[in-house]
């Protein structure tokens, strides 16, 4: 489903990603690891087409997000969403939740998801489907982002993530910045909802323990360079590349 | 249409939470209000025609007939005052929604689209802000010629720069925050995150801008005005009359004082607003 080969992408004269090459198959997920600056988040804005790559090709259902313009880039894009690291800066602070939560499906008019048949055109009720399934009451609809804490962001902002059914969600360390507590629960919300809708995820982190948790297969980045992918259960097997036994020890000791 | 609602609804919402508002703001408030209600009701106030000279009885002191007394035509000065502020003050607001109209679209593109625009927008509000605004204002009304529409064009070319700046200062730091890439992500054209998402960002420190900026668009068209390059004699207007009453300021400084009083109680007045707003709407960059 997912193709990248040999992408490089750099600023100015720092490189970020250099010849990064690796596949996903629908329905799999796939954890991206690496220190803060070793071009994860890159990585998840080059898939999207945020950015511009510099070399290399990356296909998503056979599309080339990099060759796509205007139109066709926003009509492609409706295959895969993002779930942002920051749920205080993701979410408009002038727009009510539910208006927040539906507007993909407002942009993508033919899209209809299976779980929304009947009430497509009932906004309302699309968003209240929607929060239901992130675990979130219809009391929310009409809150603005800073009545809520930041759980109950971050659920909102996969709720929007998830409304159009895309094939790929991106969650771009979608639990960094909430309390502990707080990250098992989107952790298990993430794991069910992936579950309901078959959907793949490439779940980015710096945290050992929540990828093991989440991807059925882990790639290890350092300084924008793929060193090391494998099964999540090879995880403690003696062949993984020394950089990721320095992060598995650094892990454990703590 | 839906932006000049909003921006509306956002000044009736921030007038509803006056209650606490600092003081000097509602001394502001009530002062402007009370202008701008003189100004409508002004023909029916006036106890003479501005424009009768009556020279027999020119240069009086104030009396019952003449509550401010009369100019060196024998005209009534506060009967000038009076109608002389409908210039003055339907000017400014012209002007000032002419700018924010012009500014805002310009910062919103220049801001968010970039590239080429942005480089030649930049360039040229470089360019205007190496001049003093007050200087360019007057070359720009001196060549175009004297007459009330100049006036306005000429400030309307010196004011819009700053809406421009302050627009697109806001969109070039909320573009790459999260929620935008969000509305990208989420299939929002170009067109619908400008609408949708910058906009609002941008209406309130635009508000406290522009109530700040109408006591200097005051002056400005009071001193071009006063330079003659503005509203054309007998026309009454408050940086007019300042100019008719100079060659009597030692003998007979109320020409001068009470069309200086006005302006500076309007400047006072827009500015203590503007101030209450800033504090209010936590704008602090303005």
């Amino acid at each position: 489903m997912l193709q990248v080969e040999k992408v490089s992408k750099s600023y100015r004269s720092t490189s970020v990603l250099t010849e990064v090459t690796f596949q996903m198959e629908q329905g799999e997920s796939l954890g991206l690891i690496g220190e803060s600056g070793s071009g994860k988040s890159t990585m998840a804005k080059l898939i999207v087409g945020l950015e511009h790559l510099d070399g290399g090709q990356i296909t998503l259902n056979g599309l080339d997000f990099q060759q796509l313009r205007g139109a066709e880039l926003r009509k492609a894009r409706r295959h895969v969403q993002v779930v942002f690291q920051d749920p205080w800066a993701s979410l408009n602070p002038k727009l009510p939740v539910w208006k927040s939560i539906i507007e993909p499906l407002e942009n993508y008019p033919d899209v209809v998801p299976s779980f929304l048949k009947g009430v497509r055109n009932d906004k309302r009720k699309m968003a209240e489907i929607l929060l239901e399934k992130v675990g979130l009451d219809r009391d929310f609809l009409e809150r603005y982002p800073h009545q809520l804490s930041g759980g109950q962001r971050q659920r909102v902002g996969i709720a929007r993530g998830i409304g159009l059914q895309p094939n790929l969600l991106i969650c771009d360390e979608p639990t960094s910045s909430l309390d502990v507590s707080i990250q098992a629960q989107i952790l298990n919300l993430l794991k069910e909802l992936k579950k309901e809708f078959n959907m793949s995820y490439l779940f980015i982190s710096h945290d050992m323990a929540s990828v093991q948790y989440m991807c059925d297969r882990i790639a290890v980045f350092k300084q924008g360079v793929l060193v090391d992918l494998f099964l999540s259960k090879d995880l403690f097997s003696d062949t993984r590349h020394p950089y990721t036994k320095m992060l598995v020890q650094a892990t454990v000791e703590r | 249409m839906r932006f000049v609602y909003a921006f509306f609804i956002k000044t009736y919402l921030t007038v509803m939470k006056m209650k606490n508002w600092p003081p000097t703001a509602l001394l502001g408030l009530i002062l402007l209000i009370t202008i701008v209600l003189i100004t409508a009701i002004g023909p029916l106030l006036i106890p003479n025609d501005p424009y009768m000279a009556n020279m027999a009885e020119r240069l009086s002191s104030p009396s019952l007939t003449y509550p401010f007394g009369t100019d060196h035509m024998g005209r009534c000065i506060f009967s000038r005052i009076v109608i002389g502020s409908q210039a003055t003050l339907g000017i400014t607001v012209l002007v000032i929604t002419t700018v924010i109209l012009i500014g805002i679209p310009i910062g919103l593109v220049s801001g968010y689209i970039g590239g080429r625009v942005d480089s030649i927008v930049m360039r040229l509000a470089d360019g205007l802000i190496a001049l003093p605004e007050f200087i360019l204002a007057i070359a720009i009304a001196g060549f175009l010629g004297p007459s009330l529409t100049n006036l306005m064009i000429s400030v309307v070319l010196v004011k819009w720069i700053s809406y421009t700046r302050v627009v697109r200062g806001i969109v070039l730091s909320e573009r790459e925050k999260e929620y935008v890439l969000a509305a990208r992500v989420g299939g929002c054209t170009t067109w619908r995150i400008i609408t949708r998402h910058l906009l609002p960002q941008i209406i309130s420190p635009v508000l406290v801008l522009a109530t700040l900026d109408v006591g200097k668009i005051i002056l400005i068209i009071s001193s071009l005005s006063y330079l003659g390059l503005g509203a054309q004699p007998p026309a009454p207007e408050w940086g007019a009359m300042l100019s008719d009453g100079r060659p009597y300021f030692q003998t007979f400084p109320e020409l001068m004082i009470y069309p200086g009083m006005a302006i500076f109680i309007v400047v006072l007045s827009c500015n203590l607003i503007g101030e209450g707003l800033r504090d209010k709407l936590g704008e602090k960059s303005i």
